[in-house]
């Protein structure tokens, strides 16, 4: 065994300690802060934990050594003891302010102030004196001793009266799983009061019990503890530990236990991994959907392939971007409000273009579907050759507002950025409302009697013209609120449409050309399916996938998921 | 009116081709550009005005190409009433098979001098050469695979298509979903192709050096003799029976079907047909344009060839190629000149020619304006009638 | 002494006798689109060599029962047998028209952008493959057909037109002379006389008549003074099935009849 080969001594003092820390870490620094801690420990072995003054400046004093291993001992007993007055000391070290200054030898902390240094006495923290830099020494530090400081930092943080602090000292200790953290945290969770962080910190004890567990018992209670979490990073500590468990022959119950556990956070964390796929599916659904829900319009009712769509959606990214300049030049403080007016401004502009697309092009081209096709390809050229000479060919910023920063993140790993969850509300707002103009509005009655039947609705006093005007419009108005949303989380630039005009006409297809709820289901069920491909095939493989599987899809149902059936469809 | 007993009487093997005016017109410029397009460049000096230059060659290389591509989307689109978005992906593919013979021939002169591994395979530290790379050191092979492979595509997915008589729009959408997925493939390093960067640095073809005159002399006259030949055999297609069932099809595919025709057979027919002959222009573009990239690929590539064919105007054959000439000399002007407006005139020449110039610029030629056939909704010429069939046209839009 | 297997035994036997005189045998079928019922349980039988008309207000189901006799929609229950023995809700439209079955469709549907010569010679029966057609040479026997049929059709001196150019008469009449190329023993004729003149109408009785006596027809039709001139047997539909059956006179008669109809 290694370690009865290196140190023996040390060996006997920490039973506890496993072999695992010298396979993972080899002769690292950490053993060595970890051993001598545990040493002072034992040996000091006092009930009270804080140094008294003198002790302190005594101790710290000793921190101006010429041996490295030396200073390691002392930020050994200095974490042991875990007075949290000696954090601004640690810190300072591990930052290269602690110095000894030539004057009276004494460690003191030095701070720049204009031409001079000030010179913060180690225990009270009150400026004490001032020198001119070459009267202080720097008390020098290497890797091994700032890995040593931010260890010790970490278990004086435990003390800290400043619950975030305490807090963050125990995720470092749960990341770094230093068995000497072990008796500091025990002392550390008798005192605590937040239920919360206790809870962590016996799940942080635990993890530790698990690896420098003394009896079977011990580690049975500690992965009793574990088994109940649901962490990629628990997942790893059980996994490290079945590994080492099955070289160092561990009790075998002990053993299988941790496999248990093993496989029953596994299992949980798979389920949490799904969940994750299914947010991620819905949210490029929402996106696709977005994109999509105009062209189900346009495409699906009127029957009128507009490949300039995408355009349109760009059209709207590049409104959002001028209502926040904008914004920017004559309101700046109202700037969170920009996105709340961009939307209506994208669906007017965008819309407009639309009517004016349609009763300049589309309108002579009705019943010529790939005579339409061509034609709004073309116009689709000019869009981005427009946009493109006006604002340049470079990506625009678009800011996100505060409310769509940030994210919810939870233990099992999954983040949910709220501008992808905002993307997702938007989308269902977006296509409710479509849903209600054209279930209950007159203009969506006018429409659909319209698309049905244009003679009769003609006869029948509905101005044909003007409502095809206002649909294409209608669809055209809904592409540029969706650039209002894209523009969050995609480049604004000319092509930016190009990106989403074959998705688009994929979802619209694949959900059945005028259905709106085809397209709502289309979307989604893509946006879903590429995201399970993706962990498995990578991101371009999936999408290829997605795209072999829709052209095989629509050889079986060429009119889409929710066809129209019966003779009408076929005239 | 002609007598249908002679229109229909056993002419001479070719004798439909002598009645094909503009046909007669574009073999007879091809041939002459044959002759005069070698003396040119290799004989007259180059002081001359009559000297061709080097550049020129390969431009007009890259339209010869290009008008052999078009023509085999008007086969298609003009008389079958396919509008392939996708066209560009059988291109490509016959430019890959044709880019991976050239591949093969530099050998060790590479950057990594690796005898049998393209560059990019060194750099990507692999170690063998694929399965799929194996016999394109020979360039009957290469040549057979440019044509097959693109045949075999179009082949597999029009019986796909057609079989579930997938048509018009959905048609054309699912086309350029094929190439846009090709795309995104070629891109891929792994699919050994030399992903992003595409297939390039090639050093001589057949033993001849890519770069000489020479070569580059017979390549242009290869290419024209290659349109020639393509054209004669579109040409020899849509004057037989089994054009007139296509032109059939473009006009009443369901009257087709209940008379009795395997529509589905017909249409895979010409599909493949069109895209061998996309894949031998694609393997003729290659060597001279010097390299061959995923961009090809590009959905936006396929769709400017359709324009091409209308712009010429679709269901002549002659016309594609006239297109393919006058669209692509625009572009070599404008990006050239004023490079910004390409893409207004581009996109304006969409919508002129969709809503102004239906019969192309053949239509508008009065000599040939009975030539060529759009569909029963095209049957009026100039786009005063079209707005009048329109207008009359209100109620009828179902 | 006759058990009741004896009768089903008799029964069978006499169903398959009906079968075996049928050119058309259409029994119990239905087809439902999007919860529409548009056949239901329709069932008709058709002879050899018979004219029949079938008539109905619009929405009786007519141009679909067409489309399922000549696979072009695919019934969700029952039966099509053509001549005895072929069923056709299995086979597409290509396989059914080389059958022998013809049908021409409500809307004049003609190859526009061929001339009426080509319009016929496309149609004329023969090889249909791929490679046939494009190696094909007009033989004198298929010119002769062609020229026999222009005369029926009276489009003699128009062969070199574009089929575009023909009036809405014309081109129905071009349509009946493609069926009558391919040669069918069974005609399905979807309303020829809409659009015509009178004496346009009374020539294409008498034409179809004519036609009836060498091949069947079913001719589905409003107008009631053609469907008196064909002079034949009368089915008519109703929401999906048959209503009455008979010659004009006693249908027209039959009060359910009236009442479909003239309405309640």
């Amino acid at each position: 065994m290694r370690r009865d080969n290196f140190l023996p001594a040390l060996s006997s003092a920490s039973d506890g300690l496993s072999a695992r820390f010298f396979l993972r870490s080899g002769w690292s620094v950490r053993v060595v802060v970890a051993m001598l801690t545990v040493m002072c420990v034992l040996s000091i072995a006092r009930p009270a934990w804080a140094f008294s003054d003198e002790e302190l400046r005594q101790i710290v004093e000793e921190l101006d050594s010429k041996s490295s291993n030396r200073k390691l001992e002392v930020i050994g007993k200095i974490a042991a003891d875990g007075d949290p007055r000696a954090v601004p000391v640690l810190q300072a070290m591990l930052d290269g302010d602690l110095y000894v200054s030539k004057a009276d030898d004494r460690v003191v902390i030095g701070k720049k102030q204009g031409k001079v240094w000030q010179h913060i006495d180690v225990v009270s923290g009150k400026v004490t004196g001032e020198s001119a830099a070459r009267d202080l020494d720097k008390i020098r530090i290497n890797n091994r001793l700032r890995g040593a400081l931010r260890d010790a930092l970490a278990s004086l943080n435990l003390f800290s009266p400043d619950l975030a602090t305490r807090r963050t000292a125990v995720e470092t200790i749960m990341d770094s799983r230093d068995p000497a953290m072990a008796p500091l945290l025990k002392r550390a969770i008798e005192r605590e009061e937040d239920p919360g962080l206790l809870a962590r910190m016996e799940l942080a004890q635990a993890t530790m019990a698990l690896a420098a567990g003394k009896t079977p018992q011990e580690r049975l209670d500690a992965i009793d503890v574990l088994a109940s979490q649901t962490t990629p990073q628990i997942r790893a500590v059980l996994l490290q530990f079945v590994n080492a468990a099955e070289s160092e022959n561990y009790d075998p119950k002990v053993v299988a236990a941790a496999k248990d556990a093993v496989a029953s956070v596994e299992g949980r964390l798979q389920m949490w991994q799904t969940a994750g796929d299914v947010y991620r599916g819905i949210s490029l659904g929402s996106v696709l959907l977005l994109a999509a829900v105009g062209l189900a319009i346009t495409f699906g009712v009127m029957g009128v392939i507009n490949m300039a769509h995408g355009e349109m959606i760009m059209i709207g990214a590049y409104t959002t971007y001028a209502v926040q300049q904008a914004f920017a030049a004559f309101w700046p403080a109202g700037i969170g409000w920009s996105l709340a007016v961009a939307v209506p401004m994208a669906f007017l502009v965008s819309g407009g273009v639309g009517v004016v697309i349609e009763r300049v092009i589309i309108r002579f081209l009705y019943g010529r579907p790939l005579e339409t096709l061509l034609a709004t390809w073309g116009l689709s050229l000019m869009l981005q050759q427009a946009i493109r000479s006006l604002f340049g060919a470079s990506n625009r910023q678009v800011v996100a507002p505060d409310f769509m920063s940030g994210a919810i993140e939870f233990s099992t790993g999954l983040v949910l950025t709220y501008n992808r969850l905002w993307i997702i509300l938007f989308s269902v707002i977006v296509v409710a409302g479509i849903a209600f103009v054209l279930r209950y509005t007159a203009f969506g009655l006018q429409m659909r009697a319209v698309t049905q039947n244009r003679r009769m609705a003609g006869s029948v006093g509905v101005r044909t013209g003007t409502v095809d005007a206002l649909t294409f419009g209608l669809g055209s108005g809904i592409a540029g609120i969706a650039g209002v949303a894209l523009s969050q989380i995609d480049n604004v630039s000319p092509n930016l449409g190009q990106g989403y005009i074959i998705d688009s006409f994929m979802v619209v297809v694949f959900g059945g050309v005028g259905n709106l709820w085809g397209t709502v289901l289309g979307a989604f069920s893509l946006g879903i399916v590429n995201k399970f491909l993706e962990p498995v095939a990578g991101a371009v493989l999936a999408k290829i996938f997605v795209l072999v599987a829709l052209i095989l899809f629509i050889q079986k149902r060429p009119k889409g998921l929710f066809a129209l059936k019966g003779r009408a469809v076929e005239a | 009116m002609t007598d249908y007993r002679q229109k229909y009487k056993m002419t001479p093997v070719l004798g439909w081709l002598l009645q094909d005016r503009g046909g007669m017109i574009l073999l007879g410029i091809l041939l002459l550009g044959c002759i005069v397009i070698p003396i040119g460049n290799l004989v007259v000096p180059a002081g001359s005005a009559f000297h061709v230059p080097t550049w020129m060659l390969g431009l007009l290389g890259k339209y010869l190409c290009y008008a052999l591509l078009a023509l085999s989307v008007d086969l298609i689109w003009g008389f079958c009433g396919i509008l392939s978005l996708g066209h560009g992906a059988f291109f490509a593919l016959g430019g890959y098979a044709m880019g991976m013979y050239l591949m093969r021939q530099i050998g060790d002169r590479g950057v990594y001098g690796d005898p049998v591994l393209p560059d990019f395979m060194v750099f990507l530290n692999w170690k063998e050469l694929p399965w799929y790379w194996y016999g394109f050191d020979h360039f009957s092979f290469a040549v057979l695979m440019a044509m097959l492979v693109p045949g075999i595509l179009a082949f597999v997915f029009g019986f796909l298509a057609f079989r579930s008589r997938v048509t018009g729009v959905y048609l054309s959408i699912i086309t350029q979903a094929m190439t846009y997925a090709l795309l995104l493939a070629f891109f891929r390093n792994d699919m050994g192709f030399g992903g992003n960067n595409g297939l390039t640095d090639f050093k001589d073809i057949l033993g001849f050096d890519l770069q000489s005159d020479q070569t580059r002399c017979v390549l242009v006259v290869a290419s024209a003799v290659m349109l020639g030949i393509c054209y004669v055999v579109s040409r020899g297609i849509t004057q037989s029976r089994l054009g007139k069932v296509l032109i059939a099809i473009r006009d009443a595919e369901s009257r087709v079907r209940f008379t009795g025709y395997r529509v589905e057979y017909y249409k895979l027919f010409v599909f493949t047909v069109s895209a061998v002959m996309a894949g031998i222009a694609g393997a003729l573009y290659v060597p001279q344009i010097g390299i061959i990239n995923p961009g090809e690929f590009a959905p936006a590539a396929s769709i400017e060839v359709v324009i091409w064919v209308a712009v010429g105007g679709r269901g002549t054959l002659y016309g594609a190629v006239l297109g393919a000439f006058i669209v692509n000399y625009a572009k070599t002007f404008f990006t050239g000149v004023m490079p910004d407006f390409w893409l207004f005139f581009l996109g304006g020449l969409f919508i002129a020619v969709t809503l102004f110039l239906p019969k192309g610029v053949i239509g508008a030629i009065p000599a040939f304006a009975g030539a060529g056939a759009v569909g029963a909704s095209g049957t009026s010429g100039g786009w005063r009638d079209r707005l009048a069939a329109w207008r009359g046209n209100q109620g009828g839009k179902a | 002494m006759s058990t009741a297997e004896d009768l089903l035994a008799e029964e069978s036997r006499m169903i398959q006798s009906e079968k075996a005189a049928t050119i058309l045998y259409v029994d119990g079928v239905s087809v439902t689109f999007d919860g529409f019922r548009a056949l239901n349980n329709l069932s008709f039988y058709v002879e050899p060599g018979e004219l029949r008309a079938i008539i109905g207000p619009n929405g009786a189901g007519k141009t679909t029962m067409m489309d399922i006799i000549t696979g072009k929609t695919r019934p969700d229950s029952g039966d099509v047998l053509f001549k005895s023995d072929v069923d056709l809700t299995k086979l597409d439209e290509a396989d059914i028209a080389n059958l022998g079955i013809g049908r021409k469709f409500q809307k004049p549907t003609v190859f526009e952008s061929h001339t009426v010569f080509d319009n016929l010679l496309l149609a004329c029966s023969g090889g249909r493959g791929v490679f046939q057609a494009l190696f094909h040479r007009l033989a004198n026997r298929e010119k002769q057909r062609i020229e026999e049929t222009l005369a029926t059709i009276r489009l003699g001196d128009l062969r070199d037109m574009m089929a575009a150019n023909l009036s809405h008469g014309q081109k129905q009449w071009l349509e009946i002379g493609m069926l009558l190329m391919q040669e069918p023993q069974l005609l399905l004729v979807d309303e020829p006389v809409a659009g015509m003149t009178d004496s346009e109408t009374e020539q294409t009785a008498i034409l179809l008549r004519d036609i009836a006596k060498t091949r069947s027809v079913v001719v589905v039709e409003h107008d009631m003074e053609f469907v008196r001139d064909l002079d034949c047997k009368v089915t008519v539909l109703h929401e999906g099935s048959v209503l009455a059956e008979g010659r004009l006179d006693s249908v027209q008669k039959d009060p359910r009849v009236i009442e479909v109809y003239l309405g309640r």
